[in-house]
């Protein structure tokens, strides 16, 4: 079965980022690549996305013409960070492998409509 | 031998032929899950296999309280799940064919059910969810039973297990038993989810015990789960704690059905046998020095169980006892019981003293208010104690509790 899973993060995170050294932020991004690269037999494809703040949505629910928006659909102090498109046998599976996910502190995983 | 076998003869049918409502629920119990493992291994999918079964089960409860319950009653709800799928699965060829293939008796596998189980308590799945789909596939309760036990409509009973149903095959839950590695997370759902039928039958009403007695559904999960896995200790606990709430059923209501504090129950009403049986199970449990929340409350239980009246018990040990679940589970209520032990080892004051650092959370539970006017009363507050008992009856919503905090309103 095919899943997405977007990974959030939280305002703490984007901080505790924030906060880090250099080295530090370093050894988080290589934890990451790491995990990538242990679950690479599962991984379609996915990327990290830019900040919430270079988002642009458009509305098309208000009758008239479409609206152009600055920002995301939602505002809030949870935002999705990036996505990763994954293959597995069943939802045990994905789960076995997000719970070693050692990046932001949220992750919905949501299956593809096949 | 089938528990059918001596049916004809026994005296609490009422008469020849029908069914009590217990034994009818006893058989559908034993053979549902059973039949919902063997068509999921034919056909592959849980929510078809589990609605043939309901099926079977709801023809089984129209007929059987007239007709008596067959003598083989696994091969006869197989017979009817089968035709009914044979029937309403005519446009799915493919497991029409493997339902037409299946002869009964299906060959002998197994215990599946562990894998039933685990599958409706998946953690994915909402707990009321959980429960609803548990009792309907594993249990063999129609949804009519579950809205009943839970007193909500049938309609949101139906609409969980739907939804439920759809999650399993849209997001790909699977039907297995975890891996070593991951069951103990996975095996506190289920305990999770036997405890609150416990619970839920324990403080349930004479009018739905009459329908379903959950606790007697509670039993018999904990019952299948211990033998399919003996050498879990908290299953064993759960197991205990159950049967030493059930040994002591009979004395939690007076003869006019009021509702008796353990303080007065009358001893000679337990079942001293099925106290010393779970006693042992507990002690057994504990050999494998894997204590849990389950085996503690269970030993807890078993303290007040084997006490010979209110003031020989051993408040120490339960002082104790209570320490360690508060250090494995630290939950305000278990903070709330654990004070009582107090009031007996250190006095009401300190025990009066330690509630009130559970103002804050527990000020909308009716237990912390009717512990605190037991306390007050001890120190010679009586107002302040009806204050407290009318702040308790105003937030339980169940009869027997509600009679008893006005009889103690009124008269004291």
């Amino acid at each position: 079965m095919k899943y997405v899973l977007l990974f959030v993060e939280t305002e703490q995170y984007a901080k505790d980022l924030e906060a880090m050294t250099p080295a530090d932020r370093d050894r988080a991004y290589m934890l990451v690549g790491q995990w990538f690269a242990e679950n690479a037999d599962k991984v379609r494809g996915g990327s990290k996305l830019q900040a919430p703040d270079t988002a642009t949505t458009v509305r098309m629910d208000g009758g008239g013409e479409p609206v152009v928006l600055d920002g995301p659909f939602v505002e809030g102090k949870e935002v999705v960070s990036g996505y990763a498109e994954v293959e597995a046998a069943d939802l045990d599976e994905v789960l076995r492998m997000v719970k070693t996910w050692p990046g932001c502190p949220v992750v919905e995983i949501r299956p593809l409509e096949s | 031998m089938s528990p059918a076998a001596d049916r004809a003869t026994d005296p609490a049918t009422g008469n020849g032929t029908g069914a009590s409502h217990a034994e009818l629920a006893r058989v559908v119990r034993e053979h549902a899950g059973r039949l919902a493992v063997s068509l999921i291994h034919v056909i592959g999918d849980l929510g078809t296999a589990e609605d043939l079964v309901q099926d079977a089960v709801v023809t089984a409860l129209q007929r059987w309280p007239n007709e008596g319950i067959p003598e083989r009653p696994d091969a006869w709800l197989f017979t009817v799940a089968r035709n009914r799928g044979l029937d309403v699965l005519r446009r799915e060829s493919n497991y029409r064919t493997k339902l037409a293939q299946l002869q009964w008796p299906v060959q002998a596998e197994p215990d599946e059910r562990l894998r039933l189980i685990f599958t409706c308590c998946h953690p994915a799945l909402p707990r009321p969810a959980q429960i609803a789909l548990t009792l309907r596939v594993v249990c063999g309760l129609t949804t009519a039973q579950i809205a009943r036990a839970f007193l909500v409509p049938e309609t949101t009973v139906a609409q969980r297990i739907a939804r439920a149903k759809r999650k399993i095959a849209d997001a790909g839950i699977p039907y297995r038993v975890p891996d070593p590695d991951e069951l103990n997370s996975r095996l506190s759902e289920v305990l999770a989810v036997i405890y609150l039928l416990l619970n839920e039958g324990y403080l349930s009403t004479a009018e739905q015990t009459q329908s379903r007695d959950l606790v007697d559904d509670a039993e018999w999960l904990a019952t299948l789960l211990h033998q399919l896995m003996p050498t879990e200790p908290e299953v064993t606990g759960l197991l205990a704690l159950i049967r030493l709430h059930r040994a002591r059923t009979d004395a939690r209501f007076s003869r006019d059905g009021d509702l008796v504090l353990l303080q007065h129950q009358d001893r000679s009403r337990w079942d001293h046998q099925a106290i010393a049986d779970a006693t042992q199970l507990v002690t057994q449990a504990a050999r494998q020095r894997k204590p849990g929340p389950y085996q503690l409350q269970a030993a807890i239980v078993a303290c007040h169980a084997e006490a010979e009246d209110w003031a020989a018990t051993d408040w120490e040990q339960i002082l104790v006892l209570y320490d360690m679940l508060l250090h494995l589970a630290p939950s305000p209520v278990a903070r709330l019981h654990r004070a009582v032990a107090l009031r007996y080892t250190a006095g009401p004051q300190a025990a009066l003293a330690e509630l009130d650092t559970l103002d804050d959370t527990l000020d909308r539970y009716h237990l912390y208010h009717a512990t605190r006017a037991e306390l007050l009363r001890a120190l010679g507050h009586p107002y302040q104690a009806r204050t407290a008992d009318e702040r308790a009856l105003a937030l339980t919503a169940n009869p027997a509790e509600q009679a008893l905090l006005q009889r103690r309103i009124h008269w004291t």
